[in-house]
Order: C-alpha cells, then sequence, then structure tokens
C-alpha cells in the first residue's frame, strides 16, 4: 500500500521475475547477451541512485526480492510471469521452483504464473496440463521469440497455439500474458508485430490476452487492436521507468492508452528485477501528463488506482479492502474512449 | 576517405525508426587501405535487435559502398548481434536475404521495407498537420482534410513529408491533399479526426523508438554498459536529428 496526500493506493506489481543469469548457468553467449541486454535497459532509464551492480542484477534470490517488492517498494501483490530461455540457460531464465515455493508460502503476496511453449506439441500439452494443476495456474507467461532447436519464434495464431489456448480455456486459465519479442519465423515479417493478438483475442473472447510493455515498439498497432477486442489489456513493464528519463514520451504513451482502451484496462508493473517498484511507484502517484501536451486529459487519481493495482487485482481476484474499490467507467467496450461519435469509422478507417 | 564513406552511408536508412544510420551512431569502424580495400563495421543497440532489420541495413551498407567507383574489395560486418555470424557469413558471399537465413526466410524483405516506409510517410504527415494545429489551435480538426501542400510552410518538416511520399510512390504537386493514406487516398471530413489520431499514434511509436535506441546505444558502448570496457569507442552520437522536437 503506498499512501500520499490523504490517498491510498493498493498496488498489484504484474510483472516480476525471479531469473538467474549467473555465468554458471549461462548456456552459451546468448545467455551472457540476453542478461547483457537488460542490463542496458536497467543502467539507461534508471536514476543513478537505483542502479544496481552487474553482479547483483545477475542473481536476486527470494529474500531480496520480497524487501525489494513489499518491504521496501508499497507492493501488495505480485504476479511472477517468467520467461524459460531453455535455449540460453542451462535452468532455464526464470527460476520455477524458487518462485513457486515462494508464491506457496506467502499467497497473499504472491501468484505464480507459468510458460508453455506450442512447439512442444502433445507432451508440452500433458506437461502443461500437470503444470496448471501443480501451481493453481490462473495465468501463463508467453515469450514468442523464444528459440527453440532450429525455430526461433512462434505466432499465437499457430494451429498448435490453439491447442494449448483450448486447455487453458478448459484449465480456467484465464489470463494469457503475451511478450512479443525480436524475432519470428519466418524473419521477413516484422518481428514485433502484434497482429496475431488481434486474431487469438477474437476467437478467445472468454480469455484475457494481457500486451506487455504495451506492444512496444508498435505502440501503434497494439493500440489499434486493443481498442477493438475487449479482452486485450496493456500491461506497462519497460514502459513505465520512461517516466524518470523521458516524461514527456511516457505521457504520450499513457495519453494513447486511455484514449484507445481506456483507464479499466491497463496494468502496472516494476518488470521486477529490470527495474524495482519503489521509485515507479512513487514517480507515478507523482505524475502528470505535461502541459505542453494539450490533447491530452489529466490523469485522475481514480486512474491512477486502477493502474497501480486495482485492474490487475479484479483480474486475479486478488481482495482489495472494500474502501479502496472504484468501480468501472462508463465507457464503450471498443472504440475510443468518450470519443462514441465516431466509433463507426473504426473498421476499415 | 572516411568522411565519404560516412556521407555514402547517410543514404542507408533504419527503416524501423527512419533515420540515416550514420545519425544513429551505428556506424563504428571505418577502415580504408591505400589501394581502396574497405571494411566498415556496425553495431546496434542491443545483440537483440530485429535480425531482419539488422540484415538490411548491413547489406544496403554493403550496396552503396560497392557502387562507389574508388573502392575494391568492401567489406561490411555487423558487431556484437546474436546474429552476426549468420549475417556477416552472408555478406561476405553476397547471398542475399535469404540465402543468408535459409530455412527462416520464405521471401524478401521488400513487403517489411514497404511497411516500414508507410509508417513513416504516416507519421511525417502528422507532424505537418500537428504544427499546423499547433500554430492555429482554434482550426477545426475535421478541415485539416483539406490542407494542400502549398498550404505548408516551407520548412524542414515539409521538405520530410515529400521525401516520404516520393519513396511510396506519391506525387508532390502544390495541389495534392496532404492527409491521404499510402495509395494517395484522402478522408471524408468526420474520418478526419480519428486518421489523425491513429496517425498520431505511429508519429509517437516511429519518435518514442528512436529515443529509445539512441539511449541503449549510448548505454552499452560509452556509458559503462555491457560492452564499453571491451569495444575501442569511435562514436560520434548526433541528438540534434530531425525527429528530436518531440
Amino acid at each position: 500500500m503506498y499512501r500520499k496526500d490523504g490517498n491510498s493506493y493498493f498496488i498489484v506489481d504484474a510483472h516480476v521475475a525471479l531469473w538467474d543469469a549467473r555465468p554458471e548457468n549461462q548456456r552459451n553467449i546468448h545467455g551472457k547477451q540476453f542478461i547483457d541486454c537488460f542490463y542496458d535497459y536497467h543502467r539507461n532509464l534508471s536514476p543513478e541512485s537505483e542502479v544496481w551492480s552487474y553482479e547483483d542484477y545477475l542473481y536476486q534470490g527470494g529474500e531480496r526480492l520480497m524487501k525489494d517488492l513489499f518491504t521496501d517498494g508499497y507492493v501488495d501483490h505480485a504476479i511472477f510471469q517468467p520467461a524459460h530461455l531453455g535455449e540460453f540457460y542451462y535452468k532455464g531464465f526464470g527460476q520455477t521452483d524458487e518462485a513457486s515455493e515462494l508464491a506457496r508460502k506467502h499467497p497473499d503476496k504472491l501468484t505464480y504464473n507459468h510458460n508453455f511453449d506450442p512447439r512442444n506439441g502433445e507432451a508440452g500439452l500433458d506437461q502443461f496440463r500437470e503444470d496448471a494443476a501443480k501451481f493453481g495456474l490462473k495465468g501463463v507467461k508467453l515469450y514468442t521469440a523464444e528459440w527453440h532447436g532450429e525455430s526461433r519464434g512462434w505466432s499465437l495464431t499457430d494451429p498448435w497455439a490453439y491447442r494449448y489456448f483450448e486447455a487453458c480455456r478448459e484449465l480456467g486459465v484465464k489470463n494469457i500474458h503475451v511478450h512479443k519479442g525480436p524475432t519470428i519465423r519466418p524473419l521477413d515479417r516484422d518481428a514485433f508485430d502484434v497482429a496475431d493478438v488481434d486474431h487469438v483475442a477474437s476467437d478467445f473472447t472468454d480469455l484475457n490476452f494481457i500486451v506487455e510493455h504495451c506492444g512496444l515498439p508498435r505502440l501503434e498497432d497494439f493500440c489499434w487492436i486493443a481498442t477493438q477486442e475487449p479482452n486485450v489489456h496493456a500491461g506497462l513493464a519497460v514502459a513505465m521507468p520512461f517516466i524518470h528519463t523521458r516524461p514527456k514520451y511516457f505521457g504520450q504513451i499513457m495519453g494513447e492508452l486511455l484514449y484507445w482502451i481506456g483507464e479499466d484496462r491497463i496494468q502496472f508493473s516494476s518488470d521486477y528485477a529490470i527495474w524495482t517498484p519503489r521509485w515507479l511507484v512513487e514517480a507515478f502517484v507523482d505524475f502528470q501528463i505535461p502541459t505542453e501536451l494539450a490533447e491530452y486529459a489529466p490523469i485522475t487519481t481514480d486512474q491512477k488506482k486502477k493502474i497501480l493495482g486495482l485492474n490487475a487485482a479484479k483480474m486475479y481476484d486478488i481482495e482489495v479492502p472494500a474502501e479502496l474499490q472504484i468501480s468501472d467507467a462508463d465507457e464503450t467496450a471498443t472504440g475510443p474512449r468518450g470519443a462514441d461519435e465516431t466509433a463507426d469509422h473504426l473498421v476499415g478507417a | 576517405m572516411r568522411e565519404a564513406v560516412l556521407r555514402a552511408l547517410d543514404v542507408v536508412i533504419d527503416p524501423e525508426l527512419d533515420e540515416p544510420i550514420t545519425d544513429l551512431g551505428f556506424v563504428h569502424t571505418v577502415d580504408v587501405s591505400p589501394d581502396g580495400d574497405l571494411e566498415v563495421h556496425l553495431r546496434l543497440p542491443t545483440s537483440f535487435c530485429a535480425p531482419n532489420f539488422a540484415y538490411l541495413m548491413a547489406s544496403d551498407a554493403k550496396d552503396v559502398l560497392v557502387a562507389l567507383q574508388w573502392t575494391r574489395e568492401v567489406t561490411v560486418e555487423l558487431d556484437d548481434h546474436h546474429d552476426s555470424e549468420i549475417i556477416n557469413t552472408g555478406l561476405a558471399a553476397d547471398a542475399g536475404y535469404r540465402g543468408t537465413f535459409r530455412h527462416e526466410a520464405d521471401q524478401d524483405l521488400d513487403d517489411l521495407r514497404t511497411t516500414f516506409q508507410r509508417k513513416a510517410h504516416t507519421a511525417a504527415m502528422e507532424r505537418c498537420l500537428t504544427a499546423l494545429l499547433r500554430t492555429d489551435p482554434s482550426r477545426p480538426v475535421e478541415e485539416l482534410g483539406r490542407v494542400r501542400i502549398a498550404d505548408l510552410p516551407d520548412d524542414a518538416v515539409r521538405d520530410s513529408l515529400l521525401r516520404r511520399r516520393e519513396t511510396i510512390g506519391l506525387s508532390c504537386a502544390p495541389e495534392d491533399v496532404v492527409m491521404v493514406d499510402h495509395l494517395g487516398n484522402g478522408y471524408a471530413p468526420d474520418a478526419v479526426p480519428m486518421a489523425l489520431r491513429r496517425a498520431r499514434s505511429t508519429r509517437i511509436s516511429i519518435d518514442g523508438n528512436a529515443h529509445f535506441c539512441r539511449g541503449l546505444l549510448r548505454t552499452r558502448y560509452v556509458d559503462g554498459g555491457s560492452e564499453s570496457l571491451s569495444t575501442p569507442i569511435d562514436l560520434e552520437l548526433t541528438f540534434s536529428g530531425r525527429n528530436a522536437q518531440s
């Protein structure tokens, strides 16, 4: 819980990881390249006071995670979104045993989501069913740029992916977090293309699709798809830290999201351990869209409360004190917010 | 000679960011031998930048350098990328895109390039029209659909639009309407506000990515990031690119 100026904010960090990128876990050079890329993100977008040493960055462990999120970071509940990356790391990147064990010990504070890879076919489907029962899964994290033998990416519309989504439906794993990564087969296509989200969201209207880093670097394509699909949500992983380095750009991202998809479908996350939640929560509560961006309305306190926690809490049935609840906005389900009169032009424009 | 090489490389554009690779700082080293052999190394903000765009920039770079009359042997290599080996082998053999990525590539990259040229046009159009709105906030948005090229102030923002219109095959006559899709079709007045909003999201996305990539490149190679200790520094970053206004 974060309190400021008489307001209380219930915080759900909807995308955290407990990773191990130490050299002894790196299978090859790509394991080093991957964590180095994250470390450059971290160094580039963090305030100086929040920059970790490279050694700290390689592995945090459960104790430090609990401290950074819950003791220091104001977080009430956090959701693990592990990336497997088995081609880069011997034991995988996200640490399944340690993270799921932590979540088992602290069910009030942590939810463990797992992952699947449709290229594992029938055997992977059996494994997913086992995992869903073992971890009590409510959601999965899918990384479409995962390498797998000869293949270096997959699409949500692959026939096998549909088999897995049918299993999600059957098992009640309703929340599908999608991380669009930078390689996809065939390589001819735009690697960050979010068009496949459009197809699955239409075909599985009873599942929620949370697109991490709100589709960045294809914010425009994401907004266009999400405004038409009421079950597509924006995760703010990677977008959040721009609040410090580039507040105007962050204001534009928030302005676009609030316009195209509205205040009820945006979820805060720190993307721990790429960044830590404390400074992000403080900065977001203090944030206002710069006045020079006159095309956007100011962000209200209630909108901030929803984004910082209430939206994800609702999706995951996380208990929130009654006095902190806020009702849904009276807004259109599809089309730009407050622009009902122009929604007819959406299709084919 | 080094300067001549850089000027030649000015025409190589990062399709995703719509800026020359020379402005972006992607040209790492240029070595010219006395008899005209040339070796150029490129580098990108992360090891995981999209390999198809990486290939596109590297092969475009090789093409313009081979076309220079004084060059003999031309070597272009991409450093520190997860696909450096594949791409550099393909470039050395002039294997083309499909020859380089073999089973991972079904067709060439023309469609991909076209997609991003259209986005670049959309963003340039939005910059021009939003500039008009900022000059005169009382102007009804619907009327922007009637603005013609001759109505735009003669400045860098307009020049940038004209270049992008030319790239995607649109005419640039003074009487041409500014707000058009990639086929040159205009918008009915009631469709203009939404189309402009959509164009704005494209512009914000491209500008945002360009700034992020510049920052990451700097962190990676200059400010103590993952490669800065092991890599010689020969980087001139320009922070006054034409998109810097936002």
